[in-house]
C-alpha cells in the first residue's frame, strides 16, 4: 500500500511552493469481556490521506479516503483552492512552509506476531472470571485493544518519512456496591497504554488484575470518606499522569498561548514573557518533552509536519524554559519549541499537542516519602478531572486514597479529591520519587482542537509529594 | 452517497453464506472546516469521510468490523469480501453472546433535509467581514452528514442533512469573552451580521473591572448554555438502564427513591424534534418522545437492545451508550426580561466548562464558570466575573435549590466534531438557583 501511495504521489501536480501528502493506515483489534460474557470482538480498518498546501501566505488541507491517483489529485486541488482563497485572511507568516525530511521509525514489538483474537479473548476471560468472586461485585470487565499503524509523510521536495507503530491498551475494572454506595477500581484509569507487543500486557500486570482490583473495590466500598483539610498528598504515577497533563502540558501548549484554542479548549495562564524566568515549580521539578523512550505511548521520530523530534527540558529546576509548540507556532510566536505538531488521524490537520511529557525521576524512595509525611493521603488512579480554561484552578479526584499518619500508611478512604491552582501548586513539590517509583503511562484520548481531535499522549512520572494541599471527600 | 450505501448493502446481502445475518451502520460526511483566530483564518480545509460498521452474525455468535470507505462503490465494494472473511474467522473462535439482540421486523425509512449553504469560501469572506476589527476565534463547520442502516432482512434507513454550525467567541482580553453560535440549514449573511453585532454589544459588559468572589454560596442564574453542561452530566450514564442495573448511575438514589429532584423538572428524549437519525445501530426505531423525568419523578430509562436482552426488558430505541441525543427540558415561568430582577444580587453564569463528577453516587458535580459571567447587584450587571469553581450536588441544584426555570427553552445544536460532526441537540431553559456552591 505504501508503495502505491508513493507511486500516486509521483503523479500529482501542483504549482504551490510547498505541498505534502500524509497517509495514515490503521488496523486495530478490540476484545472485551464483561461479567464473563464476551462481547463481539471488533476489527477496525481505517486509511486515508491528507493533502496540504502552503502557497502565497495561504494554507489549505483536504482529507480523503479515495486513495486513487485521481482521488488524491482532487484533494490536492481542493487544498490548493483553500490556500489561494484564504491567503488574504491568513494568520500565518507569508513564507511559512514545513521541512522535507527523510526517515523511518518502528515501534518495539512491531516485528512480532500479533496475538490472535482467541489469545486476547482468553486473557480477558481469565481476568473477568477472577473478578466476579463476591456478590457485592456488581460489574466487572476486561478488555484489550491492539492497534497497528503506518504513517507516511511525503513532500513535494523529496521528503519521505515512514513511521510504523504498534499500540497496546489493556484495561480491567471492577465495581463493588454495598451499603448504598458504589466504588470502582481500574487498571490505571485506562492510563496504561504503550507502544509494543505482548510485553506491554506483562508490564501492565494484566494477569491477576481482575482479582486484585475487585478486592480493592470491596475495600473502598467499606471505607470512610476521605477527610477534609490541608495536608500533604503523595501522588502515585497514575495520578501524576493527569496532574502533569492538565496543569503543565495544556498550559504550555503554544497554540493555546497564541489564542487558537480560545473558543474550545481554552487559553493559558502562561504568557510568552514567562519563558526563561518564571518559577513554575520547586527546585525539584524537571519536566521533559521526550519522544524517545521506545515504549512510551507518544514516541516518534518526526512530527506530522516533518520536524525531527528530540528530548528537550521544558522546566528545569523549577524554572520554565520553553513551550510545547511546533515549528509553525514557533514562527508565529517568535519563541523556541519542540517537534509536537500532530494530528489524530488522516482526517484532521496537525496542531500543537503534548506527545510524551514526563517528570524526571528524583532521589526519594517511596518508603522515605511516606515516612516523611506526618499527616497526608496517598492518591492513586485518576477518576475525575476538571480545570479552568486558562489551566489554572483545578480539582481532581482519584479512585483510591490511603491515609498517611505519622509516617505510616493507614486506613483506606474513598472519594478522595483535591484542588489547587497550577500557578502555585507545583511550587509545593516537596519530594520526587526515584526510579523505583517511576512508571510510564498515558492516555489514548486527549481532546483538543477545532475540528475536535482525540489523540494519544504519554506521561511517565515518579511518585511525588506536595505539601499543604486542600483535600476533601464525598458527600456525608 | 446514498446510492453507494445501497450498493454496499446489496453486496452484503449477496455475500452472506447460509446461516448468516448482518446489521450494518453507515456514517459519512463531506465537511468544510474553517478555523479562525484574531478574526483571521488559521486552518481552512475539507474532509470527506465514510465508515461502514458491519456486525456479522451466525446464530448467537458474532463479530464486528469498521471499514473506512471513500464513497465510490467501485473502490469500496471490493473491500467487503476480505472484511467478511476476517469476521468469519473471528466468529469461529468466539463464544455465543447471550445478550445479542437486533431488529428483525423491517421498518425502512428515509429522511433528507437539504440545506442552502453558500460556497465555503464565500462564508469565510462573510465571517471575516462581520468580524473585522474584532478579536474573533472560532470554527465554521458545514456540509452534508449522512447516516444509514441496513440488515439482511431488507431493512434500509437513511438520514441526510446539510447544515452549518459557526461557533465563535469575541474576546476583550485574557479570558474575558462572549461565546456565540449560528447554526442551521439556510445561511444568511444578514443573520450572521446581526448575531455578530449582538455579541459585540454584549462584549462591552466585559470591559468593566472584573470581580473576584470568595468561595461561598450564591444566588445564581444559569443560562440555557450553562444548564446544558449540567444536563450533559445527567446524560453521562444518568438515564442509562445498564448503569442503573449495575448501580453506577449518578441518578441511582433518584431511581431508588432516596433523593428527590424538583417538581419543576420535566425532560424527555425528543428524537422527533431533534436533528439526529431516528434509528439506532441494531435497526430499532427511536420513539418520537421518551419521558425521562416528569414533574420531578422518574420516567423511563434509556434501554439499548443489549441491555434489554441482559435484563429481560423491552428496548426503547436507545443507542449502545444509552445517552439522550435530543434531550428536551420543559421551561418554567421566568420570562427572559425578568431574569436579572429575579436574580437580584448574585451571579449570572453564561457558560459552564469542564464539568466532572466529584462524587458520582451523590450526583455531585464540579466545574468552572466561563465566558460571559457577571456579578449582578439589585438586578443590574455590575462587573464581569473572574472564573470560579463550583462543586455542588445536582440533587440540591435541581432539587430544593431550584427556584425557577426560564420560560423560553433554547435549542442548542451540538458543535462537537470528534470523529465527525455531531448530530445531537438539546432544548434547555435557563434556571434560577439559590445557594449555588462556589469553592475556588
Amino acid at each position: 500500500m505504501l508503495d502505491t501511495i508513493r507511486q500516486h504521489f509521483g503523479t500529482l501536480r501542483c504549482d504551490a511552493a510547498y505541498w505534502s501528502l500524509r497517509f495514515v493506515d490503521e488496523r486495530s483489534r478490540y476484545v472485551c469481556v464483561r461479567q464473563d460474557v464476551a462481547e463481539a470482538p471488533n476489527l477496525d480498518r481505517d486509511s486515508g490521506a491528507m493533502l496540504t498546501v502552503f502557497d502565497g501566505g495561504g494554507y489549505g488541507y483536504a482529507a480523503t479516503a479515495d486513495l486513487s491517483a485521481a482521488g488524491l489529485q482532487a484533494a490536492l486541488d481542493r487544498a490548493h483552492d483553500w490556500a489561494r482563497a484564504t491567503a488574504r485572511h491568513s494568520v500565518l507568516p507569508a513564507d511559512a512552509a514545513p521541512p522535507h525530511p527523510r526517515g523511518r521509525r518502528v515501534s518495539p514489538g512491531a516485528g512480532e506476531a500479533l496475538p490472535t483474537g482467541r489469545e486476547l479473548l482468553d486473557l480477558a476471560l481469565a481476568e473477568s472470571a477472577a473478578a466476579g468472586f463476591d456478590e457485592r461485585i456488581v460489574d466487572w470487565q476486561a478488555s484489550i485493544e491492539v492497534r497497528e499503524a503506518d504513517h507516511l509523510l511525503l513532500t513535494n521536495h523529496g521528503g519521505d518519512v515512514h513511521q510504523q507503530y504498534r499500540f497496546m491498551v489493556p484495561d480491567v475494572s471492577a465495581t463493588a456496591h454495598a451499603n448504598g454506595d458504589t466504588q470502582t477500581r481500574s487498571l490505571s484509569g485506562r492510563g496504561f497504554c504503550r507502544q509494543g507487543g505482548r510485553k506491554v500486557l506483562a508490564d501492565a500486570q494484566f494477569a491477576g488484575a481482575g482479582r486484585r482490583l475487585a478486592e480493592e473495590a470491596l475495600a473502598l466500598v467499606g471505607a470512610p470518606n476521605c477527610p477534609t483539610g490541608r495536608m500533604d498528598v503523595l501522588l502515585m504515577p497514575d495520578q501524576m499522569m493527569l496532574q502533569i497533563h492538565e496543569s503543565i502540558g495544556h498550559p504550555l501548549e503554544l497554540d493555546r498561548i497564541l489564542g487558537d484554542e480560545r473558543n474550545y479548549a481554552g487559553t493559558s495562564f502562561v504568557t510568552l514573557d514567562m519563558f526563561g524566568s518564571y518559577r513554575y515549580g520547586s527546585e525539584l521539578l524537571n519536566v521533559s518533552f521526550d519522544p524517545t523512550p521506545a515504549e512510551e505511548y507518544a514516541s516518534y521520530a518526526f512530527d506530522d509536519e516533518g520536524a525531527a523530534a528530540r528530548k528537550t527540558l521544558l522546566i528545569e529546576r523549577g524554572i520554565l524554559q520553553r513551550p510545547l509548540g511546533g515549528e509553525l507556532s514557533q514562527r508565529r510566536a517568535g519563541a523556541p519549541g519542540v517537534a509536537n505538531t500532530r494530528a489524530c488521524s488522516w482526517n484532521r490537520p496537525p496542531i500543537d499537542r503534548m506527545a510524551n511529557l514526563n517528570v524526571e525521576p528524583g532521589a526519594s524512595s517511596l518508603a522515605d516519602m511516606i515516612a516523611g509525611i506526618e499527616r497526608g493521603v496517598m492518591l492513586k488512579t485518576n477518576l475525575s478531572w476538571s480545570i479552568d480554561d486558562s489551566r489554572n484552578k483545578f480539582q481532581f479526584g482519584c479512585e483510591w486514597g490511603q491515609l498517611i499518619e505519622n509516617g505510616k500508611l493507614t486506613a483506606v478512604v474513598k472519594n478522595p479529591n483535591y484542588r489547587g491552582v497550577s500557578a502555585t501548586f507545583w511550587r509545593s513539590l516537596k519530594a520526587v520519587g526515584d526510579q523505583d517509583t517511576f512508571d510510564m503511562l498515558g492516555t489514548p484520548t486527549c481532546g483538543k482542537g477545532e475540528p475536535n481531535q482525540a489523540i494519544g499522549v504519554g506521561h511517565a512520572s515518579p511518585a511525588c509529594v506536595f505539601g499543604g494541599i486542600d483535600v476533601f471527600g464525598g458527600e456525608e | 452517497m446514498e446510492a453507494c450505501f445501497h450498493e454496499l448493502a446489496a453486496a452484503l446481502d449477496r455475500a452472506l453464506q447460509p446461516g448468516e445475518t448482518y446489521t450494518a451502520y453507515f456514517a459519512a460526511e463531506q465537511s468544510d472546516f474553517v478555523r479562525f483566530n484574531q478574526g483571521r483564518v488559521r486552518q481552512p480545509g475539507s474532509v470527506a469521510q465514510a465508515e461502514l460498521s458491519i456486525d456479522l452474525i451466525r446464530g448467537r455468535r458474532h463479530a464486528t468490523c469498521s471499514l473506512t470507505l471513500c464513497g465510490r462503490a467501485a473502490a469500496d465494494l471490493p473491500r467487503l469480501p476480505g472484511a467478511l472473511q476476517e469476521l468469519r474467522a473471528l466468529i469461529a473462535d468466539v463464544p455465543e453472546d447471550p445478550f445479542l439482540l437486533y431488529a428483525t421486523d423491517v421498518h425502512s425509512s428515509s429522511s433528507k433535509r437539504p440545506g442552502q449553504l453558500p460556497p465555503a469560501e464565500r462564508a469565510v469572506d462573510a465571517i471575516a467581514t462581520a468580524a473585522a476589527g474584532l478579536d474573533m476565534v472560532g470554527i465554521y463547520a458545514a456540509g452534508k452528514i449522512c447516516r444509514g442502516f441496513a440488515n439482511s432482512f431488507g431493512q434500509r434507513n437513511w438520514h441526510e442533512v446539510e447544515n452549518f454550525n459557526f461557533d465563535w467567541s469575541l474576546y476583550h482580553r485574557s479570558d474575558k469573552a462572549v461565546k456565540s453560535a449560528y447554526a442551521g440549514f439556510a445561511w444568511s449573511d444578514a443573520e450572521l451580521g446581526g448575531r455578530m453585532e449582538a455579541a459585540r454589544v454584549h462584549l462591552e459588559h466585559l470591559k468593566a473591572a472584573p470581580r473576584t468572589l470568595d468561595p461561598g454560596r450564591y444566588s445564581a442564574y444559569l443560562s440555557p448554555a450553562a444548564m446544558q453542561e449540567l444536563l450533559d452530566m445527567l446524560c453521562w450514564g444518568g438515564f442509562s438502564e445498564k448503569q442503573r442495573q449495575v448501580k453506577q448511575s449518578p441518578l441511582q438514589k433518584f431511581y431508588d427513591g432516596q433523593l428527590q429532584l424538583s417538581g419543576m423538572l420535566t425532560m424527555a428524549e425528543n428524537a422527533g424534534g431533534g436533528v439526529a437519525p431516528a434509528f439506532q445501530g441494531e435497526g430499532y426505531l427511536k420513539p418520537a418522545s421518551l419521558p425521562l423525568i416528569a414533574g420531578g419523578l422518574p420516567g423511563s430509562t434509556m434501554i439499548s437492545p443489549r441491555t434489554a436482552q441482559e435484563y429481560a426488558l423491552a428496548e426503547n430505541g436507545a443507542d449502545g451508550d444509552e445517552a439522550p441525543g435530543s434531550i428536551d427540558m420543559a421551561g418554567g415561568a421566568l420570562a427572559d426580561a425578568d431574569v436579572l430582577g429575579a436574580l437580584g444580587t448574585g451571579i449570572y453564569i453564561g457558560n459552564l466548562w469542564y464539568c466532572n463528577f466529584s462524587d458520582r453516587m451523590n450526583c455531585r458535580v464540579t466545574g468552572m464558570t466561563r465566558f460571559a459571567s457577571f456579578w449582578v447587584e439589585h438586578g443590574r450587571i455590575v462587573a464581569p466575573l473572574n472564573v470560579m469553581r463550583f462543586d455542588d450536588s445536582l440533587f440540591r441544584v435541581l432539587g430544593p435549590n431550584l427556584e425557577a426555570l426560564g420560560a423560553t427553552p433554547e435549542l442548542l445544536i451540538d458543535n462537537h466534531t470528534y470523529d465527525g460532526r455531531g448530530t445531537s441537540s438539546a432544548r434547555v431553559p435557563g434556571a434560577l438557583i439559590r445557594d449555588f456552591s462556589l469553592t475556588l
